[in-house]
């Protein structure tokens, strides 16, 4: 199969929980729901403290239209309001939904629903998925492709997700064609998953426009450009979007939510968090409400352990550390991940030697080397002359650099000064 | 756990290669061309390896404590590139060099050709090769003291004088893939620095494209200058230091380019100028110049070998 440019074999330590069944973890005490969840503009409240809010009810939104509502994920009284987020105090007496299949009679209806529901990409970009299937004038979609790559090391929760939602997964592949207009799907996985391509293949064969394809191993496979790459040999535009090939590319996890959003009527309340990694005591793939604090989301697996120097939002590769572990679970948290020193090493940063490593990791066919220099010197321009803003921050440039430069934290401090630069004119 | 969580950047997991495991390798790399030399050339050999190696390290540790103002941050970022320099130098050295030149050449090596540019990573021109250029200049009589090997029956015995067959001309084939020939103590051997070259190849540090170029087109450009005789391209490219050169002065990460393509356009740069040299001007020491030369470009190679970016629409 012709695949992507670069990229690399990091241990990818999923054995730690891949056998490992979902469990649903219970009603945390509190909530904390931050406005700002997905890709775009943040939310604004639409409650205030003292007020009572249902299970599923909308607490913040905005006009914008690249975002996505915030919806209550417990039942309870809402304690305070401030400018990043919303408390809310659980009652479990009421914490029970009644939801129901939601009806549309358009595409537009359809991707209003989505919107509604509050679902957003769950990879851990959080785009907001209703925009992400809506065609601009003149363009349309032909193919929806379901990354199920799951490439981040670590993380198992689109793999555990494949083997026990499968007919969930269908359903909300379905439905997130029939917004979008696609006329076939194709579900993406990585090799070393057999067992979830054997159950999707099973539950595909009665599907005529669905199918499973099998991708090889190799980070960065689940990113959505390399993913087009290898399922199709093309390459997205730089600057461009996967629309502009007619293709859409959504989460295995997305499908599953906005299947419970349309047919149970169940919005986007709760995620599957891999909890992982050498500084946890029992590592476990966990169903938790959105906003629980990952504190208490670790105590649920067992606590830290005493070695625990780390811990990491999302994957090993792309996710950020987290200094505070009363912040809490959000729409993009696919793994919360405690590290050992011996997981997580921390090495002083020295000259560049030229190697080239970065060169040949890069995916997106970059310079690493000249991108991190330029940022370094703040010549910025020439870091644009070097498509600065076609990285996606994969992080296979910092990984293989021998001396331990930190490529990809460069990369965003440029990108942010000449995003901030310009908004400023 | 600990009393405060790190906050580092993503990635979160590094992979495990560092300066110093590359210069390591490089080390382990120039074992065999170390071995064939002392087999060859008798005990000195060791003893001229030992003194570069030694020297280079002491010069580069005086020199970042003197920097750092500190013995012990010396030793925190020595990263055994000076052992790598220090081996090369004795490696292209001729077997009669005096132990006080190989000193000299260190000293240039580190302090002129590297740390005067600030250190690892900044330097333009191969601190080995200019070290050798420099020596070369200075004191051409001492550099060119050829000897022939020894053999293994008069190990110990003292080296008597005789041409490289690059000035003479005078070695079977056989003798220049093994190395029973006259010239500098590293260069002779070519299936040691075969054996070199493949363990730096599997081990990821080099790709084929520096001493493929190199090679291949010297190979080529001698088979058209020399009348199609496939006898001159082997010889051409088993005589001398082309084939040392190529595999582990050319490939010198620091100072060679960084994009693909670009790699490629050293290498035949510096087979073109090799054989220019060698051929049309009938000069030795064409395979130093040739690198230090290429080595000059090297910003200007990596800047128009830009390749496109993943996506990019044609413009």
């Amino acid at each position: 199969m012709k695949s992507f440019p670069g990229g690399i074999h990091p241990q990818y330590n999923k054995d730690l929980t891949k056998a490992k069944s979902i469990v649903e973890m219970p009603l945390p005490k509190k909530v904390r729901l931050l406005l700002s969840q997905h890709l775009g503009p943040p939310c604004s409240p639409l409650v205030a403290p003292g007020d009572e809010v249902a299970q599923g009810q909308k607490i913040a939104d905005t006009e914008a239209y690249v975002a996505a509502p915030i919806l209550a994920s417990v039942a309870g009284e809402v304690t305070a309001v401030d400018a990043e987020g919303i408390d809310i105090l659980t009652d479990p007496s009421r914490s029970a939904f009644i939801g129901g299949k939601k009806a549309y009679s358009s595409p537009a209806e359809l991707r209003q629903l989505i919107r509604e529901g509050g679902i957003v990409g769950l990879g851990g970009a959080t785009f907001p998925t209703h925009v992400k299937l809506s065609p601009p004038e003149g363009k349309t979609v032909h193919t929806l492709v379901l990354n199920g790559a799951e490439c981040e090391p670590y993380l198992t929760t689109d793999h555990r997700l494949m083997l026990e939602q499968g007919e969930e997964l269908v359903a909300g592949a379905k439905l997130l064609m029939e917004a979008c207009g696609a006329e076939k799907a194709i579900i993406g996985i990585e090799e070393n998953k057999p067992d979830a391509i054997a159950n999707l293949e099973e539950l595909c064969r009665e599907q005529g426009d669905i199918r499973v394809a099998r991708v090889p191993v190799r980070y960065p496979q689940g990113g959505e450009r390399q993913l087009i790459k290898t399922l199709t040999g093309k390459e997205v535009p730089e600057g461009g979007l996967p629309l502009d090939l007619g293709i859409v590319v959504s989460n295995v996890a997305t499908a599953a939510a906005v299947h419970q959003a349309i047919n149970l009527g169940l919005p986007l309340i709760d995620r599957v968090v891999t909890v992982s990694g050498g500084g946890v005591a029992e590592p476990k793939n966990v169903r938790v409400r959105l906003g629980t604090p990952i504190a208490d989301l670790l105590d649920f697996c067992g606590g830290l352990t005493t070695t625990a120097v780390k811990v990491v939002n999302g994957g090993p590769m792309m996710g950020k550390a987290v200094s505070d572990l009363n912040s809490p679970v959000t729409k993009g948290t696919s793994g919360i991940l405690a590290f050992t020193a011996a997981e997580a090493r921390e090495f002083e940063e020295r000259d560049c030697i030229r190697c080239a490593r970065c060169v040949d990791a890069c995916p997106q066919i970059l310079m690493p080397l000249y991108l991190a220099l330029y940022s370094r010197k703040r010549k910025y321009d020439l870091a644009e002359e070097f498509h600065l803003f076609n990285c996606i921050e994969c992080g296979c440039c910092s990984y293989v650099c021998p001396s331990r430069i930190p490529i990809v934290k460069y990369i965003q401090t440029a990108k942010d000064r000449i995003t901030r630069q310009r908004r400023r004119k | 756990m600990s009393d405060k969580l790190l906050a580092g950047p993503s990635p979160h997991i590094l992979g495990g290669k560092s300066i110093s495991s590359i210069m390591w390798d490089v080390v382990i790399s120039l074992v065999p061309v170390s071995l064939t030399a002392a087999l060859y050339f008798g005990p000195r050999v060791l003893i001229m390896l030992v003194v570069s190696l030694f020297s280079a390290v002491a010069i580069e540790a005086a020199f970042m404590a003197i920097r750092h103002g500190d013995i012990k941050r010396a030793a925190v970022v020595y990263d055994g590139s000076a052992a790598v320099t220090g081996l090369l130098i004795a490696l292209v050295m001729p077997p009669t060099a005096p132990f006080w030149l190989i000193v000299i050449a260190n000293a240039v090596a580190i302090l002129l050709a590297k740390q005067a540019y600030g250190g690892i990573g900044n330097n333009i021109f191969n601190p080995a090769l200019v070290a050798r250029a420099f020596v070369f200049m200075a004191w051409p009589a001492l550099m060119t003291r050829w000897s022939l090997p020894l053999g293994l029956d008069n190990w110990f015995a003292d080296l008597t004088s005789g041409a490289t067959p690059l000035g003479s001309a005078q070695a079977t084939h056989l003798e220049l893939f093994l190395g029973n020939i006259g010239g500098s103590i590293g260069e002779v051997s070519a299936l040691a620095i075969l054996v070199g070259a493949l363990y730096l190849f599997l081990k990821g540090h080099i790709d084929w494209r520096i001493p493929g170029g190199y090679v291949g087109t010297a190979a080529l450009f001698t088979f058209f200058a020399k009348g199609f005789s496939l006898d001159q391209v082997l010889f051409q490219v088993l005589a001398g230091g082309l084939l040392f050169g190529a595999v582990f002065m050319a490939t010198d990460l620091v100072t060679s380019p960084t994009t693909k393509s670009g790699r490629l356009i050293f290498g035949i740069g510096c087979g073109l100028i090799t054989m220019f040299v060698r051929l049309a001007a009938k000069a030795p020491e064409g395979v130093t110049y040739a690198i230090l030369l290429m080595n000059a470009l090297v910003p200007l190679i990596d800047r128009f070998t830009v390749p496109k970016t993943f996506g990019q629409v044609k413009s």
